[in-house]
């Protein structure tokens, strides 16, 4: 694709790399994890080198997720700042879900759905990093009681993230002109005045 | 045993008390789970520790280490005192009615005839009064003064219970239960079974430990019943083979005494043991001595020994003096001897005071280890920092190690507590250069007698003259070896009331004991195997686990020495018409000719009752001996006396008479008095055991064993452990005046303090089994703390009963 | 243990029945404490059939050795002195998996075949199957299952299912010198209870009784405790043992309400795009933006 010089640039190469190292180490993450978690997703630790490696891998890839994700975070976390316009674009997102953004507040760099996804992903990567620490048994040694609970959390927030994973790729995908911002880094002008606004106004000053 | 390990099941009652069966035979002691499964039998512990027999006891009664006699005496006390005996198996079967020679005394502790610089006794009055014919005189109504009921009436009243409380530190109310459940089994159809091993031998009155057991079940009527009898529980598997072949010097095999230097020649060593009968119409069985030992002679020199060499008396050695282990050790201490054989033995760990047979061992020339196991011993020279400190450039003794194969890589016979002879074939052969043990003196034998016939040497004959007609001279077989010793007829053997009727044909292999002759017509090498290995073949190969009675007699399971009988004394089973006091449990019957049952009878097969001989057919007078006459070194009637360390500034029972403080009959060495420690250096009683994870000191070796008990530890009671600072895991550090271990505490409740008279003991545990040799953790030598004074009889050395001070390492 | 002949009731990480067909008697052991004199004789028997070996240890100021179960120590004694109405007890419990008919481990175990169930009874751990992730460890209720420092696959106690399979009793109770380890099916296992805890209660333990805990829906290793009604007298054993209702939610309903949220979500997606097509940027922003160029 030729790109045109106009385009805004969204990401930096540096926030890209970022990023897909952590959507990398997700995809990871979720594959193995979801193959420990239910009999039907087990041929999946087929893609790790058998049941064996996935269970060695899948800590060390959480640690570099954990990691990638504190990065990505102290990159991201003033930007995505909640304002009262995010919560009233939040309100209203019943509109936009249903494919009618005309009448939505103005919106930054990051409409109040991704600001909220981001402090979501936050928070699911804190208790994964936790509980996941609590069930690695071949480094640690917890109580029964602490790791029981700590199994539980681990589960049910990996698969609360790998739902909003899902819903972030979706929007990604539904929200055409979006994904090229995460290969390459630049989005059309007309992609950013319709979807933020503010940000198109504050990168062109018009 | 009297009886066997399957009769336990029989029992009404199990008392065991210096012994800890659960720990140390757990195997056997499934007859005591099967009596309390199946019959409803209670189980009674007595010990100073709540052991793991006591973990699965009905009652268990706390005493202080080495007061058993104190609490047993109290037993006979209570069963005299409140009737609880057998009245007609004690008038008929024991000696309670014979009357004692006048001069018999018991004054202050000390028995008539004490010779305090010599401590022994001249025993002379310790006998029957005997009428004109040499027979002993009956009260049989016990009123005369004079007789055994009264004198031990008499005896024992001064153990009252609250003396046994005083004196043992066992509650009042404790000492009367444990009464109360013996007592019960006064009655015809009701047994006890005693089982005991060490806790009662390793005393300084070890002896009469097991004789005042023996005295209560003669007054419960529970000897020769299923059952009952008096149960010593051996230790290695083959310990009762060992001691039936002369594990003691005193002995030839069989338990004929060895001639000493007075008995000039074999007429007068026969005389003097072979007894004449002390009631009209016994047994006296003894009286074929002369058969047993002519018999043994011709297995050892065959045609060498024959009349006109008084079948080579010559040729035995004559014992000088006293030669058990502790006297062995003070004689190699003082470098008076050259040589030393250890075979299947590891004295530095087992042998009292180590540093005393350490020092011994170092004054030897040469030291001999014939043993599977490169034992503690065999490196007695080398330094193994703090649990072997010696300096070997100061020994200079030469030490030989023989690795030998282990049981399991040797064909032979086991025979087991309860002298039932099984025969066994190796699993696998032995690793290495290791040989069978008979190979080894084989080879040694073999050597010596052509060392002689080339160099010469004194009196060559004994050696030279020796039967060796094995098909391989350097290979003995294990079969050969227990045809020779079941033994032979040399002639025809005739019966001597028809002498047209051949008992045993010349060559034959005998069946019994029986056919012994004192003329040289038949050989045997230990009289009491004899029909282990008949013309039938070999019985102790026997596996017939048949069990027709349900008594779990097994006649055809090998072969129990005497004659396959299973239960000794088994005619006091019944009473004097032969009609079994518990028919519900018959071991023998009068079948009006011949006595019959479930077992082979102990007495002549057709003695009327109406011929009234009694069921003791070993003794002279028939009976049993509730007075043992003169056959005991320190007493016809057991008495307490303190362990020679004792906690106690006097004896109790002898408050006033310092000679009366400890065994006044046992043998003391100089040197070893002194290293006897006091109360005031050494507060606490200390007592060793065993484990049931081990086997004395061969075990250490296994890793799996060295696995589930790995390390050398000590056991204390909380209230010792508070006052000591000590908590469970520390190590600590155990002192005896002869020397000190370091080992981890073990804090338990399972050892309480004994209150005795006023004073508060404590007591200290310490298992044996750890040494610097071995794949458990590296440990000190118990035996380092043990006194080096042994049992007035026996000279088993006291290591259940010494003092200790402990404190945190 | 693998290469055995025993039908499979349950098998871990499998969501379809196994053959059902043949039947085969229930099976257990049934450890009589109060027969037991702790001599560890099942102990060493099972390293010794086995063929595993725990290192030697210390004293830890107990008789307790192995000090606890490991990979290579599958069964081992726990010594508890107690005292009950005023008399010393020292009971001694043979501690180690007591193949619950609900098994908390195969419960948890997210490897197909790791943790199998036989027809049986006996709870059998397939170490080739095994990823050593420990959720056995996790879902036991008993504190059971080992991870192997070395290997990372997961032991305990096999029922000697290699025995039973060529009709052979355990190597414990094979071992065990007092009886205390009966071995037979689970109805007989339980009338000789019966009758063992009659002739405790006849000896004064009022409260003698059986230990088969009904909240792992009993179990196939049984025990005759003298006192019944305190079961955590011997070294803590659990007074009414279960699976974890945290371990039941992760392993139970979370497992398929789970999975189906997250497809859920996934059509959702799937259909919402169908149904309302792309959110692409409209003609006229593009227009309005080109005449910004313009302008």
């Amino acid at each position: 694709m030729i790109r045109d010089p106009k385009d805004l640039q969204r990401y930096n190469a540096s926030e890209r790399a970022n990023h897909w190292v952590v959507g990398m180490s997700f995809i990871l993450l979720a594959l193995s994890g979801l193959a420990f978690f239910h009999p039907a997703f087990y041929p999946l630790t087929q893609l790790f080198g058998g049941g064996v490696w996935a269970r060695i891998l899948h800590p060390f890839i959480g640690v570099l997720m954990a990691v990638s994700f504190a990065s990505l975070f102290l990159r991201f976390k003033a930007l995505n700042a909640m304002t009262p316009t995010d919560w009233e674009w939040v309100k209203r997102v019943k509109e936009m879900v249903d494919g009618d953004d005309h009448n939505m507040p103005e919106q930054g760099k990051y409409n109040g759905g991704q600001k909220l996804l981001f402090w979501a992903l936050a928070v699911c990567v804190l208790l994964l990093a936790v509980s996941g620490i609590l069930m690695w048994r071949a480094y640690f040694d917890f109580g029964v009681g602490l790791v029981r609970f700590g199994t539980v959390v681990h589960a049910a927030v990996a698969a609360f993230m790998i739902a909003l994973i899902l819903v972030h790729t979706y929007a990604a995908i539904w929200t055409k002109g979006t994904i090229r911002a995460m290969w390459y880094g630049t989005v059309t002008r007309a992609w950013a005045k319709q979807h933020h606004r503010a940000w198109y106004r504050q990168m062109t000053g018009k | 045993m009297t009886n066997h390990w399957v009769d336990i099941k029989n029992a009404d009652l199990v008392l065991v008390m210096g012994g800890n069966p659960a720990e140390a035979h757990p195997v056997g002691f499934k007859w005591v789970i099967e009596a309390k499964k199946n019959r409803k039998a209670k189980l009674v512990v007595v010990d100073p520790r709540f052991n793991r027999t006591a973990s699965v006891a009905d009652f268990y009664a706390p005493l202080r280490s080495g007061s058993d006699i104190a609490f047993l005496g109290g037993v006979i006390n209570y069963l005299l005192s409140n009737d609880k005996i057998h009245h007609d198996y004690v008038k008929a079967y024991t000696n309670a009615g014979f009357l004692i020679d006048d001069g018999f005394k018991f004054e202050d502790g000390i028995f008539s005839g004490y010779n305090e610089e010599k401590r022994s006794y001249d025993r002379s009055t310790w006998k029957y009064q005997l009428d004109k014919d040499g027979f002993a005189k009956v009260d049989d109504t016990w009123q005369d003064p004079r007789c055994v009921y009264q004198l031990m009436k008499a005896h024992y009243a001064r153990y009252t219970p609250d003396m046994v409380a005083k004196v043992c530190g066992t509650p009042k109310d404790a000492f009367l239960k444990v009464c109360e459940y013996i007592a019960e089994t006064a009655a015809p159809n009701k047994t006890m079974t005693n089982l005991y091993a060490l806790g009662w031998t390793e005393h300084s009155v070890g002896s009469q430990n097991i004789r005042c057991m023996a005295i209560i079940q003669l007054l419960l009527g529970n000897m020769g019943m299923a059952g009952g009898g008096i149960n010593a529980l051996r230790g290695h598997a083959n310990v009762q083979g060992i001691t039936d072949f002369c594990l003691y010097a005193q002995n030839l095999p069989g338990y004929l005494s060895a001639p000493t230097d007075a008995d000039v020649n074999r007429q007068a060593y026969l005389d003097k043991r072979t007894p004449k009968p002390l009631r009209p119409g016994q047994m006296n069985f003894p009286q074929n001595f002369p058969k047993w030992h002519t018999s043994l002679m011709k297995a050892w020199y065959g045609d060498a020994a024959n009349k006109d060499n008084d079948f080579a008396y010559e040729y035995l050695p004559k014992l000088g003096g006293a030669s058990d282990v502790l006297a062995t050790f003070e004689a190699m201490y003082h470098g008076k001897m050259n040589g030393f054989f250890c075979q299947g033995f590891n004295p530095l760990g087992s042998v009292a005071n180590k540093r005393k047979v350490s020092d011994g061992l170092s004054r030897l020339k040469y030291l001999v280890v014939i043993d599977p196991l490169a034992t503690d011993t065999s490196e007695f020279w080398k330094p193994h920092g703090e649990f072997n400190e010696v300096d070997p450039a100061k020994i200079q003794t030469e030490v030989f190690r023989l690795p030998s194969t282990l049981f399991a890589e040797q064909t032979g016979s086991f025979t087991n507590s309860g002298r039932v002879i099984q025969w066994h074939w190796k699993a696998a052969d032995g690793p290495g250069e290791a040989k069978d043990d008979t190979e080894i003196m084989a080879a040694l034998f073999l050597k010596l007698k052509e060392m002689y016939a080339k160099d010469g040497g004194a009196f060559p004959e004994p050696l030279q003259k020796l039967t060796w007609a094995y098909r391989q001279p350097a290979k003995p077989a294990p079969e050969e070896l227990l045809m020779e010793i079941n033994g032979k007829a040399l002639a025809d053997v005739t019966d001597p009331k028809d002498p047209t009727k051949v008992l045993a044909k010349a060559g034959d292999q005998l069946g019994t004991f029986a056919h012994l002759r004192d003329d040289g017509t038949t050989s045997c090498g230990n009289w009491i195997y004899c029909g282990s290995w008949s013309q039938a073949g070999n019985n102790t190969a026997k596996r017939d686990p048949a069990d027709p009675s349900g008594l779990g007699q097994t006649p055809n399971w090998g072969y129990a020495w005497p004659v396959n009988r299973r239960i000794l004394y088994n005619r006091a089973s019944c009473d004097l018409s032969g009609k079994p006091w518990d028919p519900k449990r018959t071991v023998l019957k009068w079948t009006g000719e011949k006595w019959g049952g479930n077992d082979v009878p102990d007495m002549r097969p057709d003695a009327k009752p109406e011929e009234n001989v009694m069921p003791f057919i070993m003794n002279p007078e028939g009976v049993g001996r509730l007075f043992s006459r003169e056959l005991m070194a320190d007493g016809p009637m057991p008495e307490h006396y303190e362990p020679f360390e004792t906690p106690l500034d006097a004896n109790p029972m002898h408050p006033k008479n310092p000679k009366a403080t400890s065994n006044p009959a046992a043998r003391v060495y100089k040197g070893d008095m002194e290293a006897f420690g006091k109360a005031k250096d050494f507060p606490y009683v200390a007592t060793t055991y065993r484990l049931t994870e081990h086997f004395h000191y061969w075990t250490k070796h296994s890793k799996l064993n060295a696995i589930v008990q790995p390390e050398q530890f000590v056991e204390i009671g909380e209230e010792l452990a508070k006052e000591k600072g000590i908590a469970a895991g520390d190590r600590v550090k155990v002192r005896s005046n002869r020397g000190f271990i370091k080992a981890v505490a073990v804090v338990t409740k399972r050892i309480k303090a004994f209150d005795v008279d006023g004073k508060k003991v404590h007591t200290v545990g310490i298992p044996i089994h750890y040494g610097f040799k071995g794949v458990t953790k590296p440990g000190f030598i118990t035996n380092t703390l043990t006194p080096a004074v042994g049992d007035a009889n026996t000279q088993t050395p006291e290591y259940k009963a010494f003092l200790v001070n402990i404190e945190k390492a | 243990m693998a290469l055995q002949s025993l039908d499979i009731k349950q098998r871990s990480a499998t969501t379809t029945p196994t053959p059902q067909a043949r039947q085969t008697v229930e099976i257990a052991k049934l450890i009589d404490v109060s027969s037991c004199i702790g001599c560890k004789a099942c102990t060493v028997a099972c390293m010794e059939w086995n063929d595993i070996r725990e290192e030697v240890g210390t004293c830890s100021g107990v008789y307790d050795n192995p000090v606890n179960l490991s990979e290579n120590a599958w069964t081992t004694m726990r010594f508890s002195e107690v005292e009950q109405n005023g008399k010393l007890e020292w009971l001694i419990r043979k501690d180690g998996c007591m193949h619950c008919s609900d098994p908390g481990c195969l419960k948890s175990c997210p490897a197909p075949g790791a943790i199998v169930q036989y027809a049986n009874g006996i709870v059998d751990f397939h170490q080739e199957n095994c990823i050593g992730c420990g959720y056995c460890v996790t879902g036991c209720p008993f504190n059971v299952p080992r991870i192997s420092k070395t290997d990372s696959k997961a032991y305990k106690c096999t029922f000697c299912s290699d025995r039973i399979a060529v009709n052979q009793a355990p190597a414990c109770a094979k071992a065990c010198p007092t009886g205390a380890i009966q071995f037979g099916s689970k109805a007989d296992m339980k009338d000789y209870a019966a009758k063992r805890i009659a002739d405790l209660n006849e000896r004064g333990f009022d409260k003698a009784g059986l230990y088969d805990p009904e909240g792992v829906g009993g179990t196939h290793v049984m025990y005759v405790l003298h006192h019944a009604d305190k079961p955590s007298l011997y070294a803590g054993l659990p007074e009414n043992p279960g699976i974890s209702p945290l371990v039941s939610l992760w392993k139970g309903a979370a497992k398929p309400l789970a999975t189906a949220a997250l497809g859920l979500v996934a059509l959702g997606s799937l259909f919402h795009y169908v149904m309302k097509g792309p959110n692409e940027v409209s003609k006229e922003t593009e227009k309005e933006v080109e005449e910004e160029d313009k302008a």
